[in-house]
């Protein structure tokens, strides 16, 4: 098949214990390839292409709901005139969320994904034929909302931000722990809920994230009050420092 | 539910491996599964009873072996058990680890004919 991902296929015949041998004329081979190798050779080449192009991917995830939407435009609207920011986004059937960031002055691509409960790399890729990428800067995709399935499929990506949002209650990083394990940062979205929700403590959360082994600040934020704004947006300005952007005053 | 998409990917790579080795059919599939792949074994053996049909695997049967997850920890340098939900070191406690195994999703073996 390929050598970047390790995989190894042999035609030589291997016997392996503890299930039946083969029968005459069956052969059993030693694989050991990863599954989901394909999407993830995908993610890479489109990894390659933002990279070629200097744009900043960030793959936005959460259950549906949580504001991945209204994140979206509250960003554009913060950084309008400064940086080009395009978003490509996935919905079961809706073209909403891309006819919502366009009324923002973006270019928004939507994929309807049918049945499918999460975006790929190759989906990705597809968006991105519609796509002239030398002039951005930031290229946000909204992934479907779910908090299990688009945890499993690299997309490209450079970093995953996940939005929780404080109706959800403050175990879901335990509920979910692929999807949180994977985040790069978390967004404890609708702080302005929060003195009508005493059950949730923002640094339960916190602490249920690093359970998970991972690092990521978790970050209260509202495009209700503007909490957290500040900090959301020195993030993106951070990241695209680190790939020499500096964006037009 | 993302397992179906998942057996479609398995599929594709049965159809190269019995092409690449000249044979007809498969009948026998060993995956690897951990617990922090995202793919759950279950309804990965539900959905691939629904994608096998009319490819070279539609007689397979398949067997999923559960990776245990492991880590290794930052701060005392121990390795040890640990659970999806809780990565912490279990000789210190610490959060601060390093899965060492646990989120594998491989095909590991074939049997063809
Ligand atoms: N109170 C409050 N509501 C919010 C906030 N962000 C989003 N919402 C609301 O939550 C609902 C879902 O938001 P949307 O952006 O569509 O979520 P998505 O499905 O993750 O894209 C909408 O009715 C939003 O107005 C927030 O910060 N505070
Ligand atoms: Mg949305
Ligand atoms: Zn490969
Ligand atoms: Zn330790």
């Amino acid at each position: 098949m390929c050598d970047s991902c390790g995989c190894v296929l042999t035609s030589e015949p291997v016997s392996i214990d503890g299930h039946h041998g083969a029968a005459p004329g069956q052969r059993e081979l030693s694989i050991l390839h990863g599954i989901l190798a394909d999407n993830n050779h995908a993610a890479q080449h489109n990894r390659e292409h933002f990279n070629l192009h200097n744009v900043l991917a960030i793959n936005l995830m959460s259950a549906p709901g949580s504001g991945k939407t209204a994140l979206l435009e509250a960003t554009i609207d913060a950084f309008a005139g400064q940086y080009n920011i395009t978003v490509v986004v996935g919905d079961l059937a809706t073209e909403n969320d891309a006819n919502r960031l366009r009324r923002h002055g973006v270019q928004a691509v939507q994929i309807n994904t049918g049945n499918t409960c999460h975006l790929d790399a190759a989906v990705v890729h597809h968006a991105l034929h519609d796509i002239a990428l030398e002039p951005i800067d930031i290229l946000f995709i909204e992934n479907v909302g779910n908090l299990v399935c688009p945890a499993a499929y690299d997309l490209g990506q450079h970093f995953n931000v996940v939005l929780l949002s404080v109706v959800e209650g403050d175990d879901k990083p335990a509920k979910y722990p692929v999807m949180f394990r994977s985040a790069d940062l978390v967004l404890l979205t609708k702080s302005d809920l929060l003195p009508h929700l005493p059950g949730f403590d923002p640094s339960a959360a916190e602490e249920n994230v690093r359970r998970l082994a991972n690092a990521a600040p978790t970050v209260l934020l509202s495009v209700v009050t503007g909490e957290g704004m500040t900090h959301w947006c020195a993030q993106l300005t951070t990241w695209l420092a680190a790939r020499g952007k500096k964006g037009t005053p | 539910m993302h397992e179906l998409s998942v057996c479609q990917a398995l599929i594709e790579q049965l159809i190269t491996i019995v092409a690449e080795n000249q044979a007809r059919s498969v009948h026998h599939i060993k995956v690897c599964n951990g617990p922090l792949s995202g793919v759950d074994s279950h309804f990965l053996k539900q959905a691939f009873t629904v994608a096998r049909l009319g490819t070279v695997a539609e007689h397979a049967e398949l067997s999923i072996d559960r990776e245990p997850i492991q880590v290794r920890c930052s701060v005392c340098g121990q390795e040890g058990g640990a659970t999806a939900n809780s990565l912490v070191c279990p000789h210190c406690g610490d959060w601060r680890t390093e899965v060492l195994s646990g989120d594998a999703l491989l095909l590991v073996s074939v049997e063809l004919s």
